[in-house]
């Protein structure tokens, strides 16, 4: 395992090349371009938005979701970084076959570039929240903690997609799963409500999904301003380094099929 | 002299798992929570078997074998690529591996991006590439395009940029896998040269190749695979000869079982008494389509193919004598009669055809059992397969027995000539003119 790691350090040029490159590759040939990864996120608020103020007006003005635009943002971005690199990871050792197959690579830094050129668009998105964040002048000291919740966050998504992407190669049915699982995963996860105006007993069953802190994680740090869920983001912590080094072993162990079964 | 690649006693096994198999792993496993340990495999497939062999530090080592032997299997464990299921494999210094050029291009991104991406999955630094990366464009003759991305290549320049990039690499260990079969001519003389120039400097080289001409030219040592086992190996030229003689074997079986199906096939009725043939002719005498016909008041029994030897075979070397032999019979007694053959190529062009009126023989009596023989001293024909028209019938035209490319035979040959025919000849130099004579056995 430690040589593992030793060697992702090794690859890091690789990843950060293939990072770029899918970057590069993404909006390539599209009239906007780079602009896609600011407009996509924002259409996307504006849909919840509208939905959820107008047609099932739920949110509106409950204590702590208020503005809700702001509040959805602050849960979508970091959402939608997770469930696109989860979705991508049950596909990439397949659309990447070639690499397996044909040349020596080492097939752990697919999943890996799936979650960090996810994540830089995650980033791209951090602009637009900002300035919301500025015009509701809820630029807070809170923010502080907002990188080490990114943090968690992408040990614990490299974790499951490295376990989901060795998983789909022997299992094709995956793909097909995962896509339903993740809506399951996101209603289950306080995106659209907030996790402290639900029943307690409906939260005892959210404290064990991972993503339910990592998200309280986000709004508090960026939206209500008070760090009252720290303790279950400390849980996380080795929390979501098991999650890593469970997904990293399975791939391990698995990897020496790849090159046959993709 | 050291040892670039040690290969001991290798097995590779292929593992299959069955649809049905897998649906209740999943199912079990998900249930169970034992998924490591329900990967079970239904069904194995060797494809390697006990394979050992050595190859010296800066020689040239050639591969070759049937579709299917483990060629590409072999390369692909000593690349690193798939794991051997038993036995070990060492490789001294650094590797590159030709198996399919341009693997991990992306078809958006501009040929310079990818330049540089794909030499960094081949292990070079950037650093390294920057160096390289004029001459691997230059090389892949790319300067006007390396800036449009790759999807708009056509295929030739994608595996003119896929060798460029995976030659300049330069490895101390090249593993190359029949990658020359693409490309046009001139761009393969380039990578060849490129590949003796590898030579030249002391690096090793493992070839999986087809062409047997090459590593006659190119390998130090051959290997031959057959069935996932080790046939043979050592001096290329005799490799090269033991595993065309099983190839030739292997034809010979075939063609026989075609004659035999052949003349299962056309094994006609006798004829009526009115003595009209049984079958009509083609109406079109330009499809080449496989037939007989005739009064078979003459019969054509049998066709055989003759070496030297007077035994029967299919296959032949260029040169090689041949005799075509017809076994005839006829009930009566017949007075007007004449025999022909033709050959004709696999695109059905006659590459020679005669018979005994053309040749003015005056026919004088046919009558009971006969047996004709068209003997050819030295068979001046291409590499090929070739099919026989035979025919007995009356000066006049009319047939008594027509087989139309119902018999087959192949050649052989290392000169990969072209043409219809290969008439005899040598080469003549004379002045400011010097040329290494060819490497004869």
């Amino acid at each position: 395992m430690l040589g593992n790691l030793r060697n992702l350090f090794r690859y890091r040029v690789l990843i950060q090349s293939l990072v770029v490159r899918d970057l590069k590759a993404r909006y390539r040939g599209s009239v906007l371009g780079f602009l896609w990864s600011f407009i996509n996120p924002l259409l996307q608020l504006s849909i919840y938005w509208f939905v959820f103020t107008y047609i099932v007006p739920t949110g509106r003005d409950v204590v702590g979701m208020s503005p809700y635009a702001l509040f959805l943002f602050t849960g979508i971005l970091p959402w939608t970084w997770f469930s696109s690199s989860v979705l991508e990871s049950s596909s990439v050792l397949m659309t990447s076959g070639n690499l397996i197959k044909k040349i020596l690579f080492p097939a752990e830094v697919l999943p890996m570039v799936v979650v960090l050129s996810n994540l830089i668009h995650f980033f791209l998105g951090l602009p637009i929240l900002l300035a919301f964040l500025l015009y509701y002048g809820k630029i807070q000291i809170s923010l502080l903690a907002f990188p080490a919740v990114v943090l968690l966050q992408l040990v614990f998504s490299l974790g499951v997609c490295l376990f989901i992407a060795a998983l789909a190669v022997h299992f094709r049915d995956v793909a097909n799963i995962i896509a339903n699982v993740m809506m399951l995963w996101f209603f289950g996860s306080p995106v659209i409500y907030s996790y402290l105006n639900i029943s307690p007993s409906i939260q005892r069953f959210l404290n064990y999904n991972p993503m339910t802190h990592i998200l309280v994680g986000y709004h508090q740090s960026l939206f209500t301003g008070s760090l009252g869920h720290w303790p279950w983001l400390l849980v996380m912590v080795p929390a979501s380094a098991l999650t890593f080094l469970v997904g990293y072993t399975f791939f391990d162990r698995l990897r020496e099929t790849f090159a046959e079964e993709v | 002299m050291g040892t670039a690649i040690q290969v001991s006693d290798l097995t590779k096994i292929y593992q299959r798992y069955s649809h049905r198999k897998q649906f209740r792993t999943l199912k079990s496993a998900l249930l169970g929570g034992s998924l490591l340990q329900e990967l079970r495999p239904d069904e194995r497939f060797p494809a390697l078997e006990a394979v050992t062999f050595n190859v010296r530090e800066g020689s040239t080592f050639a591969v070759i074998g049937r579709n299917g032997s483990g060629k590409s299997t072999l390369l692909k464990v000593i690349a690193g690529i798939s794991k051997p299921s038993s036995g070990t494999v060492k490789v001294n210094g650094r590797i590159s591996a030709l198996i399919e050029l341009g693997a991990g291009f992306h078809p958006e991104i501009t040929g310079r991006e990818n330049v540089f991406i794909n030499g960094i999955m081949l292990g070079l630094s950037k650093r390294e590439i920057e160096e390289r990366y004029e001459e691997i464009v230059a090389f892949a003759e790319l300067e006007d395009f390396i800036e449009a991305p790759v999807k708009t290549y056509s295929s030739g320049m994608y595996m003119r940029l896929g060798f460029a990039v995976a030659i300049h690499v330069n490895p101390d260990v090249l593993l190359i896998d029949e990658v020359l079969a693409v490309g046009d001519e001139a761009f393969v003389h380039k990578c060849i040269d490129k590949i003796s120039e590898f030579r030249r400097r002391g690096k090793t080289i493992l070839l999986v190749t087809h062409s047997l001409g090459l590593v006659e030219k190119m390998a130090d040592e051959a290997l031959w695979l057959d069935r996932s086992r080790v046939q043979m190996r050592g001096d290329p030229k005799k490799v090269v000869d033991a595993y065309l003689a099983q190839v030739t074997q292997h034809e010979e079986e075939e063609l026989a079982a075609a004659e035999a199906k052949t003349s299962a096939e056309f094994e006609a009725p006798r004829p009526e008494d009115d003595g009209k043939g049984s079958e009509v002719e083609p109406v079109s005498a330009f499809a080449r389509e496989r037939g007989r016909w005739g009064s078979r008041e003459v019969e054509i029994q049998e066709v055989s193919f003759l070496d030297a030897s007077g035994s029967t075979k299919y296959v032949f070397a260029t040169g090689e004598p041949v005799t075509v032999r017809l076994k005839v019979s006829t009930t009566g007694t017949i007075e007007d009669f004449v025999f022909g053959v033709a050959i004709f190529n696999a695109d059905g062009v006659c590459c020679y055809g005669t018979n005994t009126h053309l040749e003015e023989f005056t026919p004088v009596r046919l009558s009971g059992a006969a047996e004709v023989r068209f003997v050819i001293p030295e068979l001046q024909l291409i590499e090929g397969t070739y099919f026989l028209d035979v025919a007995a019938h009356q000066r006049d035209g009319y047939p008594f027995d027509y087989h139309r490319a119902l018999h087959q035979f192949r050649v052989q040959s290392k000169v990969k000539d072209v043409g219809v025919y290969r008439p005899h000849h040598r080469w003549e130099f004379a002045g400011g003119v010097r040329l290494e004579p060819p490497r004869t056995a």
